[in-house]
């Protein structure tokens, strides 16, 4: 008559190794890879700090993801001692891992002793349809989401270029937007900032901008920063954000914003636009060039366009902004090439996208320099200053 | 920037076998450009950035960059708007 289960069951465990949660608890510490046995949902109710889950039926087919060196250390566990000794056998006897012990007692003992469970965060089943088109996509799927919902991005403007940027980046799941913009919603600016609306004429664009993201995803917290930009603030609003949005309207501040930026090592997205033609560019501190690298100076306030009024297509900002909200979806997920040391141009009349490489400027005043090296009398200074674009600022 | 100063053309064809000849032709044949194209001492300005199809010329040999006949020259000027 074959052995019972159990009676197989209490042979393999005398051929293998088991180890007592106390003694893997100081494993852990020395590098030893711990793998999870259980099934999903077992998993998902807590596991072992630092653990990888690799369920036992799919032990032989994915273990080498886990722990690809057959001589290394592995401690498997599941919830009470039996199912790791059968995957340890299986490790040892049939793929020729060399170091395998099975945890006594397994997650349940490890419990008992009062040792620390790491419970892995999930989507609520809200956020799974919500996203589900997300979840779909390999380069996004759930890790990447919760990304997104981890992620802080500052917009700076709640106008033409922020507000599309604004709308896809909450539809997206971007968990905390940060809105800096000091204006109120006037009749002529609803030709293209699309955030905004003819009921809000009067109302503060951040808590217009705030009102409209909240009704289309409660997942995001919308942070208002009702101010200017300028010198005497920028080193508070920014840190804590892990991208800027750039849709800034004049020179100087754009000019502020990249020294900052690179001295708190934060990229920005920026673009620009003007009548039918636009810009844009990604300045990741010290991977790639900063806005001085490109243009070293701002152009004489006669010839700088963004100081007096002037017309813009308003599907052009729209254009514009989805694509920097593009950029920070991709430099959120780390997915795809980013537009890092390259500019490209659109120009909406001729339907065409023309790209240039901008290099690093070895001798640039900012981003040539340690980060802790740039002062705050020098953020945002270039020659000429004072002069500059009376209007601006 | 540049464009009022061509009469609204974007795209410019100009004869010349280096970026300066070609930046100077079409500082003739417009002179409006001139002085946004070129500093008083006849340098490119520096909120002018010039590409040699998709390179920038001052990494190449600057106004002395050769160009050839299929070759494309981008101005690009600096710009700020945001539309707020």
């Amino acid at each position: 008559m074959s052995p019972s289960g159990a009676e197989v069951l209490r042979q393999i465990k005398s051929r293998i190794d088991e180890v007592d949660p106390a003694v893997v608890r100081e494993q852990i510490d020395n590098g030893a890879v711990v793998i999870d046995v259980r099934e999903t949902d077992e998993w998902s109710a807590g596991h072992l700090p630092g653990a990888k889950h690799v369920p036992k039926s799919y032990i032989e087919t994915r273990i080498e993801g886990a722990a690809p060196d057959r001589s290394q250390h592995v401690i498997l566990y599941c919830q009470s001692g039996n199912r790791s000794a059968w995957a340890a056998r299986t490790l040892l006897e049939d793929l020729g891992y060399e170091h395998v012990e099975s945890m006594t007692g397994g997650i349940t003992l490890w419990k008992d002793r009062g040792y620390e469970v790491e419970v892995p965060r999930t989507l609520t089943a809200e956020q799974r349809e919500r996203y589900s088109r997300h979840l779909l996509l390999p380069e996004v799927g759930i890790e990447g989401q919760q990304k997104l919902l981890d992620a802080k991005v500052l917009l700076l403007g709640a106008g033409g270029l922020g507000s599309p940027a604004a709308l896809y980046l909450a539809a997206a799941g971007v968990g905390t937007l940060g809105i800096v913009d000091d204006d109120v919603v006037d009749l002529s600016n609803l030709q293209r900032q699309v955030i905004h609306s003819s009921e809000r004429i009067g109302v503060s664009k951040v808590d217009s901008a705030e009102e409209t993201i909240a009704a289309l995803n409660p997942d995001v917290k919308v942070q208002k920063h009702a101010l200017r930009l300028g010198p005497e603030n920028i080193m508070e609003v920014l840190p804590g954000y892990d991208i800027v949005v750039d849709g800034l309207d004049n020179f100087p501040t754009r000019y502020l914003l990249n020294d900052a930026s690179v001295r708190l090592q934060i990229p920005v997205v920026s673009a620009a636009i003007l009548g039918f033609e636009g810009q844009l560019s990604v300045f990741k501190p010290y991977d790639g060039p900063c806005y001085r690298c490109l243009f070293p100076v701002p152009p004489p306030a006669e010839l700088a366009p963004s100081c007096g009024a002037n017309g813009v297509l308003g599907v052009l900002p729209g254009t514009m902004g989805l694509l920097q909200a593009t950029e920070v979806v991709k430099l959120i997920l780390g997915e795809g090439e980013p537009l890092i040391g390259r500019l490209l141009m659109y120009d909406a009349l001729a339907a065409r996208f023309t790209e240039v490489k901008v290099r690093r400027d070895p001798d640039c005043p900012i981003c040539a320099r340690e980060p802790e090296a740039i002062s705050d009398e020098e953020m945002g200074v270039f020659p000429d200053y004072e002069a500059f674009c009376a209007g601006a600022h | 920037m540049l464009r009022p100063a061509v009469g609204g053309e974007k795209e410019l064809t100009a004869d010349g076998g280096s970026v300066a000849e070609i930046l100077e032709s079409v500082a003739a044949s417009h002179p409006d450009t001139r002085s946004q194209l070129f500093s008083a001492d006849g340098d490119l300005n520096r909120y002018v950035n010039v590409y040699l199809n998709d390179e920038d010329v001052r990494v190449l040999e600057g106004l002395d960059t050769a160009v050839g006949a299929d070759d494309t020259l981008v101005i690009l000027p600096a710009m700020a708007g945001g539309a707020l």
